[in-house]
């Protein structure tokens, strides 16, 4: 009777405990650090960028041409031409891909052959951007004989951005509950009028973040364009908003970063920050709208 | 109890047969689907006709020779004497270059994706996760800017190297690259482990520790191995930001210091100077086959081994 | 009440997933306005049989069904118009699915698939498939709010008014009861009794005392075979043709 365990001591850490915990304690250390080192550095880049292109950055330079063989002025031409490549290739890429995505999601049995469907996606989302270059250089400017033109540009990176949409639709589409089909299909509803009338209206948002996202992608995106529409320069008018046909080449941000920065000599220092601030924050500014738009989404689900 | 039930009016009128042209639409919408279906396979299979289509005429040529183009160093392609082809300096280049930005990220990455996933609580997880998605936006010829400028002064400033953009340039911007890629799938692997794992271990009185190494990292280890070989696939394939950030040296690198020059970007550096219909022209475009088929490779391995874990 | 009439003639089906039999030869007759029980413990193929009835097992992949089904004389295994087959069967899940749709659409659901469109209509049918399902009461100052806000029992409801809404000669109820509180469950059992002058139900249910209460025939079935049918009052008697349903219906079976 005298051996009762203390009370005090019963619920006591043991040794053992105590290095237990000290090891958890350094491993989530040591975790968490991971992620401030990934973090940290990147956001001060992109704040030293920031800081170096302030001298240009201003109304002006996002409206104004670029002037003195692009040594100075300021980038709306290329802005322009990339707002025209993001919309015609994603008016091609998004309705192929949302139909792809529906068949894979809601028509497609398990066979060899939807097998093989889903492996081209895969591989489709994993050709080198270059590849698509050349695929686009080799197709659409010389066989479809296109030429270097912007329909050229927009439709190779359609099918850059294809497999990603057709992704991010099937993850949207298969958050629809099995439930609500089967409820549809058990009082006579096609597929289509499945798909249609509570498929399609619970999914579209999910759907509309992915294609959004996709913007951002094509946006940024430079190896597919540049040996299919893109131009170094081309002269278009301050603030014009129509300045490019369909078969013509265009000027383009990412392009336009790259060639300020590679190959123009003599620019002014602040001139290529400032053009890799716009397309940055263009960039981030249209993925973190699609993120607000999801977050809002899920937090006004109708089940 | 519902007395006010009439029954009477079960069967009132019979309801319409579908009108023609509603069946039609829904016919018509259908082909639709099933087209757009198909058009994934189409695309992969243009995409290596037009580019093999391109390539072929250099193996009629009298300069070319497969085996010195993979394994020959020496890549002259406008010389006006001696014209060689040989891509192996590429290859190196292009697999040095992953290999570092594969040493930096993967720990970085699995290391972050075991912390988002395990050890922080809901509101960090979300925006961390909100920050990694951002990161992964950034677009390359970004990232190459980046490396160009401040990576390539940091570089010179710490090392003394007299040139920024080189080996470790690329590889360290390349890994920042791949770092969101290889969070979000890992993460993905890790939330994929059935919460009754941790559970259980929980219930045995191991820590959060000790689930993530003898618990979660098992588990989840094929799909751990498929964020790393997605992430290789990525690294592989990217070009821009090589492009801007390695200097353009056609050589096998003996440090991390020396320039190098990757498969990806020696396409984008030449192509536009190659003339249309020249050897060196349809040469490069059989670098992109090699491309092609090197990536068909690591993504094909990737869904085998994702599909591993579900199979199980 | 003597109904001799068959609605439903079943031969020898034999359902298959992959290479797993789950319906071993089933041969039935249901016959016009009788509520038919499906009795028996879980995995016994009592949902895979409904599924054959109206087709929505063509959605399994790897599903092969064998055997022939007539429904009002027509082979349905063979049928073109599954469509019109699956109006004709009305089908009730064991869990309530209010669709993400407001509460007139809900029921106006099935009429605007099969071509109605006509307003006027569809609120007629909606107003008369919510009196019939008791939720009329209910709901009838609501009818724009959404269907998956109502609460488990009334969903459950909304559904048996959506399986009625296109017009069914067949109602089939999954084990209905599972997902809701006593007191409706004894609601929509009058509703069914009340139902069954106009229409035929069959009732897939695991209490066997619902089976009891309400059913004319009763069918006991053990792992995909057919162990017994016949009139209610004999499978609950203490004399029933087959042993294992004595067993099985006063909770000896082991």
């Amino acid at each position: 009777m005298a051996d009762a365990i203390d009370p005090a001591t019963r619920f006591a850490k043991t040794d053992f405990v105590i290095r237990k915990e000290r090891i958890q304690a350094i491993s989530k250390a040591l975790f968490l650090i991971m992620v401030v080192i990934m973090i940290i550095p990147l956001l001060s880049i992109i704040a030293y960028l920031v800081y170096h292109a302030m001298p240009s950055l201003n109304w002006e330079f996002l409206i104004e041409a670029p002037k003195k063989g692009m040594s100075e002025g300021g980038i709306w031409p290329a802005f322009v031409g990339t707002l025209y490549l993001v919309v015609i290739s994603l008016a091609i890429a998004a309705p192929i891909g949302v139909f792809a995505a529906i068949y894979l999601n809601e028509y497609a049995k398990e066979n060899w052959f939807n097998r093989i469907i889903h492996l081209a996606v895969i591989n489709l989302a994993g050709v080198p951007s270059i590849v698509h270059a050349l695929f686009g250089l080799g197709a659409f400017v010389y066989a479809a004989q296109f030429g270097y033109s912007i329909i050229s540009a927009s439709l190779t990176l359609a099918i850059m951005t294809l497999p990603v949409i057709i992704a991010s639709t099937r993850e949207a589409l298969a958050s629809v509950p099995a439930s609500f089909r089967e409820a549809c299909w058990n009082v006579g509803a096609t597929r289509w009028q499945t798909i249609r009338a509570i498929v399609l209206p619970n999914s579209i948002s999910g759907i509309l973040t992915g294609i959004i996202l996709q913007v951002s992608r094509a946006a940024g995106e430079t190896a597919p364009i540049m040996f299919t529409g893109a131009v170094f320069y081309k002269a278009v008018a301050r603030g014009e908003l129509f300045p490019y046909y369909l078969n013509e080449q265009c000027m383009a941000l990412s392009m336009h970063l790259y060639t300020i920065s590679t190959q123009v000599p003599n620019v002014k220092e602040s001139i290529p920050y400032a053009t890799a601030v716009v397309l940055l924050c263009s960039v981030l500014v249209v993925n973190a709208s699609a993120i607000a738009l999801r977050v809002w989404l899920r937090n006004h689900k109708k089940w | 109890m519902n007395k006010e039930v009439n029954t009477d009016i079960v069967r009132p009128k019979q309801i319409p047969r579908r009108a023609f042209a509603a069946i039609a639409g829904e016919k018509l919408i259908e082909l639709i689907i099933r087209l757009s279906g198909v058009s994934a396979i189409i695309f992969v299979l243009a995409i290596f006709f037009f580019v093999f289509r391109e390539a072929l005429p250099i193996f009629f040529s009298d300069h070319f020779d497969l085996f010195k183009f993979l394994f020959n160093t020496q890549w002259y392609p406008t010389s006006a004497v001696n014209v060689r082809y040989g891509t192996f300096a590429l290859t190196v280049g292009s697999i040095s270059i992953t290999f570092l930005a594969m040493l930096i990220a993967v720990p970085f990455g699995l290391g972050s994706a075991i912390y988002i996933s395990e050890f922080c609580g809901p509101k960090q997880k979300e925006s961390l996760k909100i920050i990694i998605e951002l990161l992964a936006a950034i677009p390359s010829v970004v990232w190459g800017f980046i490396g160009l400028t401040v990576m390539s002064r940091m570089i010179i400033s710490i090392t003394g190297a007299p040139v920024g953009v080189n080996l470790l340039n690329g590889g360290i911007i390349l890994a920042l690259m791949s770092v969101p890629i290889i969070v979000s799938i890992s993460e993905d692997a890790l939330k994929a482990v059935p919460d009754s794992y941790r559970e259980a271990a929980l219930a045995l009185g191991a820590t959060r520790w000790q689930i993530v190494y003898r618990v979660l990292l098992p588990a989840a280890k094929n799909g751990l191995l498929a964020a790393v070989l997605l992430g290789v696939g990525r690294a592989v394939g990217e070009t821009m930001a090589v492009l801007m950030a390695t200097g353009h040296a056609v050589q096998i690198p003996h440090g991390l210091l020396d320039s190098v020059r990757t498969l990806t970007a020696n396409i984008a550096a030449e192509l536009g100077e190659a003339s249309v219909g020249s050897d060196h022209y349809h040469v490069l475009f059989l670098t992109g086959v090699l491309l092609f088929l090197l990536t068909f490779a690591v993504n094909l391995t990737a869904d085998f081994v994702i599909r591993g874990i579900r199979r199980k | 009440m003597e109904q001799t009439t068959n609605t439903i003639e079943i031969e020898d089906l034999r359902l298959a997933y992959g290479v797993k039999e789950v319906l071993h030869g089933v041969t039935l007759n249901i016959h016009r306005n009788e509520i038919f029980s499906i009795i028996g413990p879980a995995k016994s193929g009592k949902t895979s049989f409904l599924r054959c009835l109206n087709r929505t097992i063509d959605f399994i992949s790897q599903a092969t069904v064998s055997g022939t089904i007539r429904v009002d004389g027509e082979d349905i295994l063979r049928l073109k118009d599954i469509y019109h087959l699956r109006r004709k069967i009305g089908m009730v899940a064991p869990l309530p699915v209010g669709l993400p749709l407001s509460i007139f659409d809900n029921v106006a659901f099935a009429p605007r698939c099969a071509g109605l469109t006509q307003k006027t209509d569809l609120a007629e049918i909606v107003e008369r498939c919510l009196k019939q399902a008791a939720l009329w009461d209910e709901v009838k100052d609501r009818l724009n709010t959404l269907g998956t806000a109502l609460s488990g029992g009334q969903q459950q409801r909304l559904t048996i008014a959506r399986a009625l809404s296109h017009q069914p000669e067949i109602l089939c109820l999954d084990e209905f009861s599972i997902a809701i509180d006593p007191v409706t469950t004894m609601r929509i059992e009058d509703v069914l009794k009340e139902l069954r002058k106009e229409i035929t139900i069959i009732l897939v249910t695991n209490l066997t005392q619902q089976a009891r209460r309400l059913a004319d025939r009763t069918m006991f079935l053990l792992n995909g075979d057919c162990i017994e049918i016949d009139r209610t009052e004999i499978i609950f008697s203490d004399t029933p043709g087959n042993r294992k349903t004595y067993e099985y219906v006063n909770g000896i079976f082991g």
